[in-house]
């Protein structure tokens, strides 16, 4: 589904992603974790279009897209919940989730997708019309979710989802990516918060200072000594 | 009371015009974040565009108003596709200066070609004067709010219900949420330029109408009133441009009713900086602020 080969990327002179490679594969949950830092989101952000990599590739269903750029990307199903959320505060929550549907024209569809969204996380529906700046942090999450859903992505690129939400809303979070992979989106998840996901993902990544330095299935790395000493707060 | 009113017609209608500029202003500003200090002369320019239209081709009002707004659209992208777009990821300085560049280079360019004199437009509409009491309206007057009134609900429209509008709108808030979205950023800029360069080119023509004189210098006072506008309605914010410009020329025409003209560019300046010491984000301006 989605390749990434050697990818790296310079902030001026900052050597950000150093040959990163990875590889999803159609259906899967990928989980990336790492420390604050460690390059999480700029392997994200690489891969949706709003980074340029110095060298490498990133390869999406056979076919080589590096040199798009991210709506072109998105126009090839691939879409991103940016870190922070990123929803457009001073629009409505209806508005948002119509943004989301961008590059589409079928309207019936577009409502269809709408209800669906609705159905997914009640409380949007509730809310359509408010500005979505007043949507708590979780609604917000929700609702950057809801909206990057409405492309009809093939791969859902995650980035922390998790963050500032309280412990039972990560719970259900996460209830909610599972269930967004079981209709068939493919899923690369970006997290600190690396047992919830390792719980869910069918394998994972650990990246430090812009490297990648162990993968495996989420079961093994869960288990390995390493990953609980330094990421999952194991003794 | 007969003069108060009447001085607010004429403030009316000088403000409409100021506010027609002032959306450009405003429009640019939220979504690139820069004071397009070449906007008054883009508005000259469509004075002369107007001016050529009625002069030499002998077309009508509606006819020179819309080719005055399509060549300004047009420069308008040309400006930011030639000076500004390679300066994106600049200091914002360096943008503004380069705008200060483009004004003087579009001021000058302009007087090689046609001349520093004044030149005087047409006489295209009828002289009729309409009385209300005491209070006069003349035609150029009606023309002028009724066309600023149109464009402005047209932008409304554009702004709100149109995704082109989302577009701007998503991109002047977050500019990589709406790549995210697919929306082309750079495409997006472009019409906005697009819209807020034929809205100067409207108010060019209108003020060749009202004033009956134009000049390659004409576009700098302009401007920056408009610029005062937008900024205490708030820069960014479109109501607010065309409520500050609308206050920008019912204070000047009342300064100079009641006052003296002398200091009609006195007052509106002073007010500025009343403004920025009181409300620095003006009427309407953004401070929003998100939830993490």
């Amino acid at each position: 589904m989605l390749e990434v080969k050697n990818l790296n990327v310079h902030y001026g002179v900052i050597h950000a992603l150093k040959d990163i490679s990875l590889k999803v594969e159609q259906g899967e949950i990928v989980t990336l974790i790492g420390a604050n830092g460690a390059g999480k989101t700029t392997t994200l952000r690489t891969i949706s279009g709003l980074i340029k990599p110095t060298s490498g590739q990133i390869i999406l269903e056979g076919q080589d897209i590096t040199a798009l750029s991210a709506p072109q990307r998105v126009e090839r199903n691939l879409s991103q919940v940016p870190e922070g959320r990123r929803i457009f505060p001073a629009m409505t929550v209806l508005e948002n989730l119509e943004l989301g549907a961008f590059l589409r024209n079928d309207k019936a569809e577009i409502k269809k997708d709408m209800a669906h969204i609705y159905e997914l996380f009640p409380i949007l529906g509730n809310r359509k019309r408010q500005t979505a700046g007043t949507l708590s942090g979780g609604e917000q999450q929700m609702l950057a979710m809801g909206r990057a859903l409405m492309s009809r992505p093939r791969i859902l690129l995650l980035d922390e989802p998790s963050m500032g939400l309280a412990p039972l809303l990560v719970r259900e979070i996460f209830e909610i990516i599972k269930s967004i992979n079981q209709t068939g989106t493919t899923i690369l998840l970006v997290e600190q918060n690396a047992s919830m996901a390792l719980s869910i993902a069918n394998r994972a990544y650990v990246i430090e200072t812009g490297t990648i330095v162990i993968s495996g299935t989420g079961e093994e790395l869960a288990k390995s000594n390493k990953i609980q000493q330094a990421y999952l707060g194991g003794e | 009371m007969d003069q108060f009113l009447q001085q607010m017609v004429n403030g009316i209608s000088l403000g409409s015009i100021y506010a027609l500029i002032a959306l450009g202003y405003t429009m640019v500003y939220g979504i690139i974040k820069l004071i397009n200090f070449a906007h008054g002369d883009v508005y000259m320019i469509g004075a002369y565009v107007g001016f050529a239209a009625t002069t030499y081709a002998q077309l009508g009002f509606f006819a020179a108003m819309v080719i005055s707004m399509v060549s300004c659209a047009l420069l308008g992208i040309i400006i930011e596709r030639i000076a500004y777009k390679p300066l994106r990821t600049s200091t914002r300085i360096a943008v503004l200066i380069t705008a200060i560049g483009v004004s003087l280079l579009l001021e000058y360019v302009m007087m090689f070609f046609v001349g520093a004199e004044v030149k005087s437009y047409p006489q295209l509409l009828s002289q009729k004067v309409f009385n209300f009491g005491a209070v006069q309206i003349n035609m150029q007057q009606i023309y002028i709010i009724a066309t600023a009134v149109a464009l402005m609900v047209l932008l409304q429209y554009i702004v709100h219900r149109t995704k082109t509008g989302k577009a701007m709108r998503a991109v002047s808030i977050d500019p990589d949420a709406a790549q995210l979205m697919g929306i082309k950023v750079d495409r997006t800029i472009s019409i906005t330029f697009a819209i807020g360069s034929a809205f100067a080119g409207a108010a060019g023509v209108l003020v060749g109408i009202y004033y009956n004189s134009i000049n390659p210098l004409m576009g700098i006072m302009p401007g920056l009133k408009a610029f005062v506008a937008a900024v205490f309605g708030g820069i960014g914010s479109i109501p607010g441009a065309m409520i500050g410009g609308l206050s920008i020329g019912v204070l000047e025409t009342l300064v100079s009713g009641y006052g003296n003209s002398m200091y009609r560019d006195a007052a509106v300046f002073a007010f500025l900086i009343i403004i920025l010491i009181l409300k620095p984000t003006g009427l309407l301006g953004k401070n929003t602020r998100e939830k993490v």
